[in-house]
């Protein structure tokens, strides 16, 4: 299930990418954020917890919201535009840390 | 020539960059976002198509000419914009800047910070969970993305933005289940008066919009706890004015009690603060104009919460005190002395109107998670007092809260508040945390490997 709705802003072409191993859907100028959380209802399970996590500032101020590339660099979700192509993560592929970026 | 860094691109860093400009000065102007605008006046991203009106209801006008004002000064190389950039540190005149490609060292003569204000948050028990966001970023969602930040929303806290937001969702045909208000109306109505005293249409139209909300808003709450379920579903559970429990099922809760003040650079800077009872909050101590001292200037909600309006003025008054110092000819800047008093006014009502909620946050449950970040309890804290002390750096040493990766951003306010509360004494008395760089997170590389280096 999704966490966030599109009410507006919905012309917009489309993105490929692919998270946790399933591919996805979202627009051009989405944040990569907003793309996971119109397709499911949490970024990444919570590291010091049970809860799972799904940002909670938006603005780059709380850290909440880093998720993995599948090649090992993290990105904060919030402040990253998605790109077509691109291969994410919940959590962190075996071999980290290869580079942070 | 001399080289002068603003740091921030909303209403107050704009103005400030502009009234410098127009005295011969270029400066830097240092921004995390793509555009300029800052928060209030944040710009969608490109391709996107809603109208001013949209995005910023009546003060669509206002953004607009800012929007313009800054594009030209850029466009005119009479400004360099450092956009998508975050200054992590400054030291002895050299700010440390991470942008797109790495860190590089800015040298400044004199230093003007505009760098805003955040949702000020007091956890409730569940707070943690996946769907529980700041109202600031329910508002982010919908002006920049489009999207509400659920399909069933629960609006919690207090303060103008309160409101604001519900009357956003609503507009944009969001589904608000409950807008639930901590401050009672009659503490309200004591810092009405105060704000309709000083401007009377601004008061007007706030309360204008908070009457379409209808009996979805209720003032005088106490949020009990956030409940999540297996499929992300949430459960808020609240007591009216009168006691009475409720429970409200939803899938997102945005929570936010007004406004807290970004001060951390101020702080690096080497600028005093003040505790202010009124703000329940530590703010950075700066002249009428905006001066801190040591070729630093404040402006905005950085400095004291004003608002976009007040922060216009701010940023204006920050670079003719600038200019001043400076030896160059600037504007006179009394007319926006007198309106900034103003808007002290207005503000200090909005202050009083809408508290801190001190008693429900020092009655908050042991187990109930005080940083986000790390998921430290407030028991936990409360358990380290005989170790800590009544001194929350030493806390923050031995509980690891504020430590996080919000930097305290959002729990230092709370924890100091519990503290103080198992103590018997106000959260002022267990000082105040100090900043730290960097202070937005950068990788090793790109601090290991400073551009041109
Ligand atoms: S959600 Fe807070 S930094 Fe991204």
């Amino acid at each position: 299930m999704s966490r966030f709705v599109r009410l507006a802003e919905q012309e917009r072409p489309t993105v490929r990418f692919r998270f946790d191993g399933e591919d996805l859907s979202a627009l051009v100028g989405d944040t990569v954020l907003t793309a996971v959380l119109c397709a499911r209802d949490h970024l990444r399970p919570a590291e010091f917890g049970s809860e799972r996590r799904a940002g909670f500032c938006l603005m780059g101020a709380c850290q909440d919201c880093w998720l993995w590339q599948e090649g090992g660099a993290r990105l904060r979700a919030c402040t990253t535009p998605v790109a077509e192509g691109m291969r994410l993560r919940s959590t962190a592929p075996m071999s980290w840390p290869e580079r942070s970026e | 020539m001399t080289d002068v860094l603003i740091v921030g691109a909303g209403p107050a860093g704009i103005r400030a960059a502009e009234t410098l400009a127009a005295a011969g000065v270029k400066p830097v102007v240092v921004d995390e976002a793509e555009r300029g605008g800052g928060q209030i006046y944040r710009r969608p991203p490109d391709g996107f198509s809603r109208p001013g009106r949209k995005l910023y209801g009546s003060e669509a006008g206002k953004a607009a000419d800012l929007h313009r004002v800054f594009d030209a000064l850029v466009a005119e190389g009479r400004v360099r914009h450092l956009p998508r950039s975050s200054v992590l540190g400054l030291y002895r005149g050299q700010a440390q800047v991470l942008g797109p490609d790495g860190v590089e060292s800015l040298h400044h003569d004199r230093l003007i910070l505009a760098t805003g204000a955040s949702d000020r948050l007091a956890p409730v028990p569940g707070w943690q969970s996946a769907g529980v966001y700041s109202l600031g970023a329910a508002q982010i969602a919908l002006k920049s993305q489009g999207v509400a930040i659920g399909r069933r929303v629960v609006l919690a806290g207090t303060g103008p933005l309160l409101t604001l937001v519900a009357a956003q969702y609503r507009a944009a045909g969001a589904s608000v289940e409950a807008v639930l208000d901590t401050a009672g109306l009659s503490t309200q109505l004591a810092g009405g008066l105060r704000m309709a005293a000083a401007r009377p249409r601004v008061t007007a139209r706030g309360l204008a919009m908070r009457a379409r909300l209808g009996g979805t808003y209720r003032a005088g709450v106490r949020l009990d706890g956030i409940d999540a379920g297996a499929e992300g579903e949430l459960e808020l559970s609240w007591r009216d004015g009168r006691g009475g429990a409720h429970r409200t099922a939803c899938d997102a809760v945005a929570m936010g009690w007004h406004l807290r003040s970004e001060t951390a650079l101020a702080d690096l800077a080497g600028v005093p603060f003040d505790w202010s009872d009124t703000w329940a909050q530590w703010l950075p101590r700066a002249d009428e104009m905006g001066r801190a001292g040591g070729g630093v200037y404040l402006a905005g909600d950085g400095l004291s919460i004003l608002g976009a309006d007040g922060a216009e003025i701010a940023g204006r008054l920050a670079a003719i005190a600038c200019l001043a110092d400076l030896g160059l000819s600037a504007p006179d800047p009394l007319r926006d002395l007198r309106r900034m008093r103003r808007m002290r006014r207005f503000a200090d009502g909005i202050a009083r109107a809408f508290p801190w909620p001190a008693r429900a946050v020092r009655a908050l449950p042991d187990e109930a998670v005080l940083c986000r970040c790390e998921g430290i309890t407030a028991g936990e804290l409360r358990a380290a007092l005989p170790g800590s002390g009544q001194d929350a750096n030493r806390a923050k040493s031995v509980t690891r809260v504020g430590m996080g990766r919000c930097q305290g951003r959002f729990c230092q306010l709370a924890g100091a508040e519990i503290m103080a509360g198992a103590c018997g004494v106000g959260p002022e008395r267990m000082g105040r945390l100090r900043a730290q760089p960097p202070v937005r997170p950068a990788s090793i590389e790109a601090l290991a490997e400073p551009r041109g280096s």
